[in-house]
């Protein structure tokens, strides 16, 4: 391209540019007017090098005049733009539109409300320093039962009734073996949570699932006692529950654990006095509990003497199901549109 | 498991606030065991009396009614029509005057049944609400005043608690367990009468006396066997104090035989039964294995087939009673009986297990026996019986009581350090605070440990015996919970600790999962949660993992795959009426491990494979519909942004197309993400030569789709090729202006649009920022065989306005670039 040719092209671009900028700037309708002359107008920037474009050589020619016009339409179709705007800012846009027409909507996504419950479980223990670890949900019989001091036999299996997939394997009954392995694998101070589906040969009703999700933890360390379990456990009902909840503790049994206690919290229902919620004892049972048992320790080779600790267990669906007045657990597993909208 | 409040009152003489059933039930439940239930027994009972029936004839017009003469005392003497089956002259009933009401609250008045006047009625234990029974009106035991009320007569009203028991806490299972909970020990007041003390013969496995023999084949199942024989008895119901014991309990009230081994069982534990010993053929036990195929009929009319690893009671012929379980109805008690043989025994739990899951029943004695019983308290559970039946049915007990089977060993004591209860508790506290907690539940101090004295002074370590009763107890562990139990774990409040992190590092699924739900909920898809299982026929090309007790068929296997299970969610949307949803999931998926399996092999794991996965389905309309216009559906190209950011954000991997052939071939690999639902070919995401996710429409075929639905779309990604959070380096913006160039071609069809723009991006320089297609075009104004396609690509320096010129030299060559590689013609316009 010809000297003369690229430098129209220059001129041509400045022209794009400042225009762009005067009428962008236009305050009012005057100020616009004369924008439009200075560079649409018959004697205006645009003409003028339009009137230049027989100089150039004829090779160049076309791309100048494909250029001069594609400025002239950019320019146009802001001035038109900024006519509306101003004529709209001056009128006032409600004479003209119902602004109570309804707005144009969006799908709002979201997590699950069982998911919430588990991470904000996660997140109130992670300030007590707890790390967030997962674990197999196909088990052995040695973790799942064994190594927490189950014995095969034991009434105790009766509480929890199992899918086994083969002699020796289970779908785990509970989120507990994770503690066993996290145990042989790391040495104190041992502070984890653990989420994750557990198995039951309970039918689908409305209390029941055959996979739920479960949440353990586990505190290990030197000098870890009840009273500092307790005191973790408050921090936690308060944190997840509110500060005006209360907590109780009360015997339980489990054989992993000893002494054992089931927790619960006030009733935030009907606050104490009994509802159907808390099946009218004022107390919703929320979590099994207790020291970590010697022999516990023992199976994955800690010194019961020297380490001593506390474990947990919740249902983050039954709490969600408390949270959100949920009436059935099935609600939960459905996976209808309109139901988990509710909780976005 | 129910206890009366009037029992453990007399049993614990409760002082202060525990004379309050509530204060009583919130003391078991903070330190023993929940109490699920507080309900009063025998309530509304005001206007009803014991009244005896002098005589009685046939009602005249009515075969099933009888007509009564009713003595209800203080000279009253009415008229009365009952329908009960049967109605003793003589005999003493609950009767109901006119005017008096029921507790339910229904009014009884004077009335003409079948045209003979009737004043009242006589009640049954339904209609009282003291129980179930509605076959017959509730017969009192003989000898009572006419006149005297009812409820004062049967010790009510009451109160009755329902306590959830712990697995371990059997011993809560009687009132006196209870007792020993919130009161002292139980005095010897509640043994009334003259003790039986008989002259105990001994055997070791076989002993005779009282003119029976008894006989243990195997000391494994039955350790234990005593025996006592009364004879002469007369049976009959029991004096009201005792069956409002029963009625209290939720427990029926049968004939002062029966209900002296109930009251015992429910006193202390022991569960006992009586034979009609005239009914025992050779007048001999045997405590035997049962036979294969022998037959026996329960008392509660059950025909039975036993098998060997089921333990009987039997005599000489025959088994007459499944041992620790039910007796048989050919020896059981009734009106004719007239001597007894009291059975007392111990059975081995896990024999008594087989045997009544064998049988399918479960009773209070099996419950008791599979948790352990006070060994030691046998001698005097049978003697409380035996006490009872004398003084409730007469009779005469022989003086020589059986015992086979070696004699208990007395548990071992076990020792407690103070600082060991400290250590786990932290409550500080001293050795005289946990004998004192200790004590009062029957654990002793004993000398010895540390040579301490027992008093629980300075020594560390203190020695303690367990109670019979306590079967649970038997380490150091199991003395501190009792402890804390005692002691309260409210105990504990208020007070801080300092702690240490933990060593263990966070899982790094866990974050991978938290961007997983940012990306798709940042999309507007919502998050279900599915069981883990499917039925067999979602398998595919894959081997799933079948359950082999599945709960029913249609969770036979677990899932192999997410979409599958995503398909049925939609499926449920779709049965609700609603076109629009956008769902995704993540989960584990299983299979069989195809090479060598997890680390733990030796434990049978290795044979299985779990891994992460996560799918999504979308189909309808991609934004809510709006008056201002009519909206479009999801289509493929929504799909490809949200698979392909997935693969782009997430897994570092890139999206590629991936036709019917490929989609099919990836369905048969052993960890296929694809399925039979992705036959018509979509996308893969690869990531280093793997395929780490796919995407694309769902075919028809495998969707139950009504005809409103519109196309869905779903996508399936592993996981663990999802990356942790990449921190991003600051690259500097441009305050430049961009020079923005659209160039419209044709091209020959076939011609891919990423080769085209891969190819502009190589001709040019880095000053090209952008490029993006805004138009594909075909039509008569196209050359055959060719397809339009319309871009704009933008141009900026970092430093620098562009001028036209440089513009214009990276247009052409890449202009000149495409012409070449691909043919493309330029328009001009
Ligand atoms: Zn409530």
């Amino acid at each position: 391209m010809t000297p003369a040719g690229a430098s129209l092209l220059d001129r041509l671009a400045a022209i794009e540019g400042e225009g762009l900028a005067a009428i962008g700037e236009a305050a009012d309708s005057a100020a616009l007017e004369s924008a439009r002359v200075e560079y649409l107008g018959r004697n205006g920037r645009l003409a003028d090098v339009m009137s230049l474009i027989g100089t150039v050589e004829a090779r160049a020619r076309r791309d100048v005049g494909q250029r001069a016009n594609a400025v002239k339409t950019v320019l146009r179709g802001a001035l038109e733009a900024r006519a509306k705007a101003l004529e709209s800012a001056t009128r006032g846009p409600s004479a003209r539109i119902d602004l109570t027409l309804p707005a144009r909507g969006r799908w709002v996504g979201g997590v699950h409300p069982v998911t919430r419950v588990i991470d904000e479980i996660c997140e109130i223990f992670a300030e007590l320093g707890f790390t967030s670890v997962l674990g197999p949900e196909i088990e052995s019989t040695w973790y799942n039962f064994t190594a927490l001091n189950i014995p095969l036999d034991h009434p105790a299996a009766d509480m929890m009734d199992t899918f086994y997939l083969d002699k020796d394997v289970v779908l785990r009954t509970h989120t507990s073996p994770v503690q066993a392995r996290v145990m042989e694998t790391f040495r104190p101070p041992v502070r984890v949570v653990v989420p994750g589906l557990a198995y039951r040969r309970d039918s689908f009703d409305p209390s029941h699932a055959p996979a739920f999700e479960q949440i353990e933890g586990l505190a290990v360390d030197e000098g870890v006692d009840f009273v500092e379990f307790r005191a973790a456990i408050e921090h936690f009902v308060h944190h997840f529950f509110g500060r005006g909840t209360k907590s109780r503790f009360r015997p339980s049994f489990y054989p992993f654990t000893e002494p054992s206690a089931e927790v619960d919290v006030s009733c935030a229902v009907c606050a104490g006095g009994g509802c159907s919620t808390c099946k009218r004892t004022g107390w919703i049972t929320i979590m099994g509990s207790g020291m970590v048992d010697p022999a516990v320790f023992k199976a994955v080779g800690y010194d019961p003497e020297r380490y001593t600790g506390y474990a947990f267990g919740m249902g983050p669906a039954r709490i969600a199901m408390v949270r959100h007045g949920i009436p059935d657990m099935r609600l939960l597993y459905e996976g209808e549109m309109s139901f988990l909208q509710q909780f976005t | 498991m129910n206890i009366s409040f009037n029992w453990i009152d007399e049993l614990a003489r409760l002082r202060g606030e525990l004379r309050d059933p509530r204060a009583l039930a919130e003391r078991l439940t903070m330190t023993a065991a929940a109490v699920e239930k507080i309900e009063t027994v025998g309530a509304g009972l005001d206007g009803i009396v014991v009244s005896r029936v002098l005589e009685t004839r046939p009602h005249p017009n009515a075969d099933r009614l009888t007509l009564c003469r009713v003595d209800r005392g203080a000279g009253e003497v009415l008229d009365v029509v009952c329908g009960a089956p049967v109605v003793v002259p003589g005999a003493f009933y609950p009767h109901v005057a006119p005017g008096g009401e029921l507790p339910a609250g229904f009014r009884i008045e004077s009335r003409k049944i079948r045209g003979e006047l009737s004043h009242g009625m006589l009640c049954s234990e339904a209609e009282l609400e003291l129980g179930r029974d509605k076959g017959g009106i509730m017969r009192l035991a003989d000898g009572l005043e006419p006149g005297t009320p009812l409820a004062a007569a049967l010790g009510l009203p009451d109160t009755r608690l329902t306590l959830d028991l712990n697995p371990n806490r059997v011993d809560l299972a009687c009132h006196m367990g209870v007792a020993r909970e919130v009161g002292g020990p139980p005095s010897p007041r509640d043994f009334r009468g003259p003790a039986w003390s008989p002259e105990w013969r001994d055997g070791e496995s076989e002993v005779s006396g009282a003119g029976v023999t008894v006989r243990i084949e195997d000391l494994g199942r039955c350790p234990r066997y005593m025996a006592a024989v009364i004879r002469g008895v007369r049976v009959g119901p029991s004096p009201p104090w005792l069956a409002g014991r029963l009625l209290a309990v939720g427990a029926r009230p049968i004939s002062n035989v029966v209900d002296a081994t109930n009251y015992v069982l429910h006193e202390c534990n022991q569960p006992l039964h009586a034979f009609d010993l005239a009914r025992l053929s050779g007048a001999e036990i045997r405590v035997r294995p049962a036979a294969a195929g022998e037959p026996l009929m329960t008392l509660d009319g059950q025909e039975h087939k036993l098998s060997p690893d089921q333990t009987v009671i039997a005599d000489r012929d025959r088994a007459i009673a499944f041992a620790g379980v039910m007796g048989g109805l050919d020896t059981e008690v009734t009106g004719d009986t007239v001597d007894l043989l009291i059975e007392c025994a111990s059975f081995d739990p896990a024999g008594v297990r087989r045997t009544r899951t064998g049988a399918g029943l479960s009773t209070d004695a099996s419950y008791r026996f599979e948790r352990g019983i006070d060994i030691h308290a046998q001698e005097r559970a049978l003697a409380r019986c035996v006490e009872l039946i004398l003084a409730t049915a007469g009779g005469e007990a022989d003086l020589i009581g059986l015992r086979a089977g070696p004699a208990p060993v007395p548990a071992a004591p076990i020792d407690v350090r103070v600082s060991r209860v400290n250590q786990v508790l932290g409550f500080g506290l001293d050795g005289a605070a946990v004998l004192a907690a200790l004590e009062p539940i029957g654990f002793e101090a004993l000398p010895g440990a540390d040579g301490g004295d027992g008093a629980g002074g300075a020594a560390d370590r203190l020695r303690v015996s367990v109670p019979g009763w306590r079967t649970d107890v038997a380490r150091e562990i199991d003395l501190v919970e009792e402890v804390a139990r005692r002691v309260g774990y409210d105990a504990a409040t208020g007070q801080d600790r300092r702690f240490r992190p933990s060593a263990v590092p966070a899982d790094p699924r866990v974050e991978k999962a938290v961007r997983v739900r940012d990306l798709l909920t940042g999309r507007g898809l919502l998050e279900a949660r599915s069981l883990s299982f499917m039925p067999e026929d979602y398998r595919g090309n894959r081997a799933v993992v079948s359950v082999p007790n599945p709960l029913s068929a249609e969770e036979s296997c677990l899932r192999s795959a997410m979409v599958p299970v995503l398909l049925r969610r939609l499926e449920h949307n779709y049965a609700r009426g609603n076109r629009n949803v956008r769902l995704f999931e993540l989960g584990t998926v299983f299979g069989y491990a195809a090479g060598p399996g997890r680390e733990e092999e030796a434990d049978g794991t290795g044979r299985f494979e779990e891994s992460g996965r996560v799918g999504a389905v979308v189909a309808g309309a991609r934004r809510p519909d709006h008056w201002s216009g009519p909206g479009l559906d999801f289509d493929l190209w929504d799909l490809k942004e949200i698979a392909g950011s997935f693969a782009d954000r997430l897994c570092g991997a890139t999206l590629e197309p991936l036709d019917g052939a490929g989609a099919a071939e990836a369905a048969g690999s052993g960890a296929s993400l694809a399925g039979p639902w992705l036959s018509r070919g979509g996308f893969r995401a690869v990531k280093d030569g793997r395929t780490v996710g796919v995407a694309g429409a769902v075919d028809l075929a495998s969707v139950d789709a009504p005809p409103w639905a519109a196309p869905a779309f779903a996508l399936e990604f592993d996981l663990a090729s999802v990356e942790g959070r990449p921190v991003p380096a600051y690259r500097k913006t441009s305050p430049f202006p961009a020079v923005r160039r659209d160039l419209s071609m044709t091209v020959p069809r076939g011609v891919p649009a990423a080769d085209i723009e891969r190819a502009a991006r190589e001709a040019t320089s880095d000053l090209l920022r952008d490029v993006r297609l805004f138009d594909v075009y075909s039509g008569e104004e196209i050359e055959g065989g060719r397809l339009g396609l319309a871009w704009t690509f933008r141009f900026r320096a970092p430093d620098r306005t562009l001028t036209d010129r440089e513009v214009e030299s990276e247009m052409s060559a890449l202009s000149n670039a495409l012409e070449e590689r691909f043919g493309a013609r330029i328009r001009r316009s």
